[in-house]
């Protein structure tokens, strides 16, 4: 019995070498995967090695914390004085080594000319399971690079888990309570950025392609009008068809075509609809009938609504079909907690993220189901509003007062893990992105 | 009490007014000021005694007494009113101010207002902007059920975006929870003693 296992193992061992001496050569099947069973339960430790070459640092600190912000993976922290070798498989070979410290995955990146040959090695079968040759853009750390680098990550993070990473992305917030400035800053707290010109920009929405955002802006005689700025141009263009009058919260369709957004009259404060690119009439969506409603929000698949309506004379979340019709409530009142607001669908569609107001005045983010209607509570220091999903639908970016003045703030849903990402007081309104590929 | 106190205030604006004119009042009741009155604001220095008010005397002070009267119908116009939180209901306080709006409004058709509301820092920064709307279009449906046509009255919505004031106390979220009032366009001319 032992001996046919070892015997077994030996000849797992020899078949093996050739492949692991042939570190980071292209030669191997693409079409192999890494043989990891993913539970979330469970976080799978990777070891990433040092990286050689000028940048190898800036690299090797970026993936590793790419993962560590993913929270679906254990990155794997070595002696750094004794550091292993890269790992070789057979008789002599160290992947035990990497076995002991808990890595199931070594990531081995080498430069080249044009960017990053990675190779990953799967601890447990001693051999090589995936490389692949990343392009890297711009000068080293630059916006651009780094962005290059993240999507580098969080293709690692979908080979070793199954889970695109969200590293490469990043959220759009308004900086500043009065006279606010839109700021967009990547999903690692790198590089916040002023864009766009407008003071008094309210409510950031990203186009699903992640090439435009749009947001409201509060004028000097009130609030507001709407305008879509194009990232790429920095241009912005204000959408005429919303009319006078106060005019909020726009989100993009799915499809990337339909604006829905809030318009207020005398008769009441509603939800209305029209085409974000091309001149079209705005079509009415919600008949609230002299009530509020506003912030809307798309389930994926574009049929559904969720969004905060005073109906009842209070904030609560409803959800209606996107046209509008068969409005039902989402939430209720629970006790003296009369006041929810400001819906995210998830981009898997299982929930809908919100703020509720507590007996204390704070706000508290809950997820609700859209199964089964259980609620969850996911902060409980601070105030803590302006839930928007990660396109990994696990990790939240909100604004809380946590640590004092108002800050954004990522959670990870599953664990209730969080970390801030902003050090400006003052910000507000977050929204992000979908997946940015260079 | 409450006539007591207006007639104290007439008297105290008739006092401005002749200050004004910077002439002895034919028909004052005392020819030296009283300091037994001693609840009023000091009056103007005492101009030299002078024995009629000729024409130009009297319409100067009859404009005075109409600038100041002008003054007051636009402080009553502008008047800021107040609501509870989370509402949008006239309170009792701001029912005595829309109701002295509407002789201003109703005696100068030339006049246009816009009513911005405005909300305490608490709630949701979205929703706190159709609550803002809500609070101005009840103002506006307030004046215009009274007669003032809707099309002289715009209404805008700023939520909690233009606080007053900023500390986290009910004494400045009641400041701020508020409909402002602010005229776009033509001149208050006319003014009426108003019984109101």
């Amino acid at each position: 019995m032992t001996r046919l296992l070892r015997a077994a193992l030996l000849v797992a061992a020899i078949t093996t070498i050739p492949l692991a001496r042939a570190t980071a050569q292209d030669t191997l099947q693409q079409a192999i995967r890494i043989g990891l069973r993913y539970d979330p339960n469970t976080k799978p430790g990777v070891l990433v090695l040092r990286i050689p070459g000028v940048t190898g640092d800036s690299l090797r600190a970026i993936l590793q914390r790419d993962f560590d912000n993913g929270d679906r993976i254990n990155v794997v922290a070595a002696d750094e004085t004794g550091f292993p070798d890269a790992p070789i498989a057979g008789k002599n070979g160290n992947y035990p080594l990497y076995a002991k410290l808990g890595a199931v995955a070594i990531l081995q990146a080498t430069p080249t000319a044009s960017g990053l040959h990675v190779a990953v090695h799967d601890v447990a079968q001693q051999k090589i399971a995936r490389v692949k040759d990343f392009a890297i853009d711009g000068t080293p750390n630059s916006r651009q690079w780094r962005m290059s680098v993240h999507n580098v990550s969080d293709e690692l993070e979908a080979w070793v888990t199954g889970v695109h990473g969200i590293a490469a992305t990043r959220v759009a917030y308004v900086q500043g309570v009065r006279n606010g400035r839109l700021y967009v800053i990547d999903s690692d707290g790198a590089f916040p950025t002023p864009v766009g010109d407008d003071s008094g920009a309210m409510s950031p929405a990203w186009h699903p392609k992640g090439t435009h955002i749009a947001y409201s802006v509060v004028g000097s005689h009130g609030c507001c009008q709407i305008d879509i700025l194009d990232l790429a141009s920095g241009a912005a263009r204000r959408i005429e068809a919303v009319g006078g009058g106060l005019n909020s919260t726009p989100v993009f369709a799915p499809d990337g075509e339909v604006i829905v957004y809030t318009h207020g009259e005398e008769s009441g404060t509603d939800l209305f609809a029209t085409t974000a690119f091309e001149r079209g009439p705005a079509r009415r969506i919600t008949v609230g009938r002299g009530s509020d409603n506003t912030s809307p929000t798309f389930s994926p698949d574009g049929r559904r609504l969720a969004f905060t309506s005073g109906r009842l004379g209070h904030p609560e979340i409803y959800i209606s079909d996107a046209d509008g019709t068969n409005p039902q409530p989402l939430t209720y009142s629970v006790g003296d907690q009369n006041y929810r607001s400001n819906p995210d669908w998830s981009p898997d569609g299982r929930l809908v993220a919100y703020q509720s107001q507590q007996t204390d005045g704070s706000f508290q983010l809950n997820t609700i189901s859209l199964r089964d209607r259980s609620v969850k509570q996911l902060t409980s220091d601070g105030s803590n509003e302006d839930a928007s999903w990660a396109p990994d639908s696990r990790h939240i970016i909100f604004s809380s007062t946590r640590t004092g003045s108002k800050q954004l703030f990522v959670i990870d849903s599953e664990s209730g893990r969080w970390r801030q990402l902003t050090r400006n007081g003052g910000v507000r309104l977050p929204a992000w992105s979908p997946p940015l590929t260079r | 009490m409450h006539r007591a106190s207006r007639a104290v205030s007439l008297s105290v604006i008739a006092l401005v007014a002749l200050g004004a004119c910077k002439k002895k009042p034919e028909v004052a009741p005392a020819p030296v000021e009283q300091p037994a009155s001693a609840p009023q604001p000091a009056p103007p220095p005492p101009a030299p005694a002078q024995p009629t008010c000729d024409a130009a005397c009297v319409e100067a002070r009859n404009n005075a007494a109409k600038g100041e009267a002008i003054r007051a119908a636009t402080a009553a116009l502008t008047a800021t009113i107040y609501f509870d939180l989370d509402r949008s209901d006239i309170t009792d306080d701001s029912r005595a101010k829309l109701d002295a709006k509407v002789p201003v409004l109703s005696q100068n058709t030339a006049v246009r207002i816009r009513i911005a509301g405005h909300t305490d820092s608490r709630g949701s920064d979205e929703y706190n902007l159709a609550l803002g709307q809500r609070r101005a279009a009840a103002a506006k449906r307030y004046l215009t059920d009274r007669g003032i046509d809707g099309s002289r009255i715009e209404i805008v919505s700023f939520g909690e975006e233009r606080p007053t004031c900023t500390d986290e106390s009910e004494g400045c979220w009641s400041r701020n929870r508020r409909d402002e009032f602010e005229i776009t366009g033509g001149q208050i001319t006319a003014v009426q003693t108003s019984s109101r």
